[in-house]
């Protein structure tokens, strides 16, 4: 059977260049980068040091903004909360589109309760924030915007250089969640004018575990996590040095072949995109179909449930991602939580007839060999479910009546 | 073999499911479920002599919805009417060696659709 991972948007596999910078850090030099006196404390503060100086050059970012954090999550949050409370006597406003990823929508929710107010900015069909949208959400007791990078169910750009020079002008910060297009696409966060960048280390062949806030210069946070004085103040705990050594390796490796990866990677998506348009009829590709990240394909088919679909092709080697009505959230507490995904609600996918979408996403391991494994099964797939669907029969009658 | 969240047993049944397909002389027709909330069944039982002798089913969801619709049209064949109407989700689940807890609403959807089919059979078969 096929072993093919399209499922880079979720996560991607270590570079072993990276595991082999990590792995000294895990023996032999097992220092304590505040306890720098002695040689092991030297080591690893200077290992941390050089981590902030590679994930800055990703970015062109000043190495003194790298705040080192647990992963994304923890930087959404920390961006989040750390400067609504810090901001909190200017006004108790805050702007996020609607097709966030949960850790910068859920992280708004305690702040609405404890008397934030935040205004929610629409996506277009495309997924597409307008600026001019986040220009007119924009009051003058916000104090921070929230529009990510890059969605990772979609795929789709979002428009941060001009969102940030929006920002600038009505003085509000400008957060960005660049999670799903760190290290795959180009990102200037100076020249997005962006002031808190959130940055996640797994997604760009790092390790799980680490992750990173781009914190401008001069912009205050609250610290999310009381404790000692480490990572300038703005977050407590002992560093997870190889975690972070491995960050820094990811991102040198990412600053000098992102752009051979993506060139490959726009090929492997035409031929997958162009396969599934030419062969699965019904189909409906979500995103930007231009402005979207490299090697990543999404779309919906009618009369297909998500999660069958996602489960037929895992039988057939291929892993793949849905924001299906029932998959994503196999793990939810209830009910509530087999809704819709919020992104595809957004973009305005009827919910009647979709009620699940596929996205491939692919990495610099993949090759055409895949593409075209892919393309052999999935035809086939959606002919099975049609075949079972009391809606794709109902489809097929109104055909026959000529309706 | 059992794949990601489910058992063997859903896992055989989503990918080799039983009776699907119409009747077109269906005694009782039953659907239940709505696309929209991500599952439908539609439920074809034949019923002769007060007794189930064939059933078929058409489903749109996930992999437990079209186990669960399998694996009740496998249950309520030569079953009488009032054995039918007798079975739970909770036999459904338990005949597919368990369903993930958010998954329970599809052997509910099971049973449903078995009571509306069922229901249908009487409108048009007064006692």
């Amino acid at each position: 059977m096929a072993n093919i991972f399209f499922d880079h948007i979720s996560t991607t596999p270590i570079d072993t260049r990276v595991l082999e910078a990590m792995m000294p850090y895990f023996t032999e030099r097992y220092g304590n980068p505040s306890s720098h006196i002695h040689d092991q404390g030297q080591q690893a503060l200077k290992a941390i040091d050089a981590a902030r100086t590679e994930v800055a050059g990703l970015v062109n970012a000043k190495p003194e903004a790298i705040v080192f954090t647990s992963g994304a999550t923890e930087a959404n949050n920390l961006a989040i909360k750390g400067a609504a409370e810090a901001w909190g006597r200017k006004g108790k406003h805050l702007v996020a589109s609607e097709v966030e990823h949960f850790s910068v929508l859920n992280a708004l929710l305690p702040l609405r309760n404890r008397g934030y107010e935040v205004t929610t900015v629409k996506a277009d069909s495309d997924g597409k924030v307008d600026p001019d949208d986040v220009r007119k959400a924009i009051r003058t007791d916000t104090v921070l915007v929230s529009v990510m990078h890059a969605n990772s169910e979609i795929g789709t750009i979002e428009p941060i250089e001009e969102i940030g020079r929006i920002a600038r002008e009505r003085e509000v910060l400008f957060h960005t969640d660049a999670t799903a297009s760190a290290g795959h696409i180009p990102l200037d966060v100076t020249a997005a004018g962006a002031d808190l960048v959130t940055l996640s280390a797994h997604n760009f062949y790092g390790p799980k575990g680490t992750g990173a806030l781009v914190v401008r210069e001069g912009v205050r946070l609250e610290s999310q996590i009381d404790g000692g004085f480490q990572e300038m103040g703005y977050r407590a705990g002992t560093e997870n040095v190889p975690g972070i050594v491995g960050m820094g390796q990811a991102a040198k490796i990412a600053s000098e072949e992102m752009g051979e990866w993506s060139f490959r990677l726009r090929r492997l998506e035409k031929r997958l995109h162009d396969g599934v348009a030419s062969s699965v009829e019904h189909l409906h590709f979500t995103g930007h179909p231009t402005d979207r990240l490299p090697g990543h394909v999404s779309f919906w088919v009618e009369y297909a449930e998500g999660e069958s679909l996602l489960l037929f092709l895992a039988l057939h080697g291929v892993m793949a991602a849905s924001g299906s009505a029932c998959s994503s959230n196999l793990k939810g507490r209830d009910e509530e939580d087999l809704v819709a995904s919020h992104v595809l609600r957004a973009i305005g996918v009827p919910s009647d007839i979709c009620t699940g979408s596929i996205t491939f996403s692919m990495g610099k391991g993949n090759t055409e060999q895949d593409v075209d494994q892919v393309l052999s099964v999935l035809p086939g797939i959606v002919r099975r479910l049609w075949e079972m669907s009391p809606t794709y029969l109902d489809y097929q009658k109104k055909v026959l009546r000529g309706g | 073999m059992a794949s990601g969240p489910y058992s063997a047993k859903v896992m055989d049944h989503f990918m080799n499911p039983r009776n699907v397909g119409e009747i077109e002389d269906a005694s009782g027709v039953g659907e239940v479920g709505n696309p929209a909330c991500g599952d439908m069944m539609r439920l074809y039982l034949k019923v002769e002599d007060g007794k189930i002798v064939d059933a078929k089913f058409r489903t749109f969801g996930c992999g437990a919805a079209i186990a669960s619709s399998s694996m009740l049209t496998e249950m309520i064949k030569g079953k009488t009417v009032e054995e039918a109407q007798a079975i739970t989700n909770q036999h459904v689940a338990d005949a597919l060696d368990g369903l993930p807890a958010v998954k329970i609403h599809c052997s509910v959807m099971a049973e449903e659709a078995v009571k509306s089919a069922l229901d249908d059979y009487r409108k048009k078969n007064p006692a």
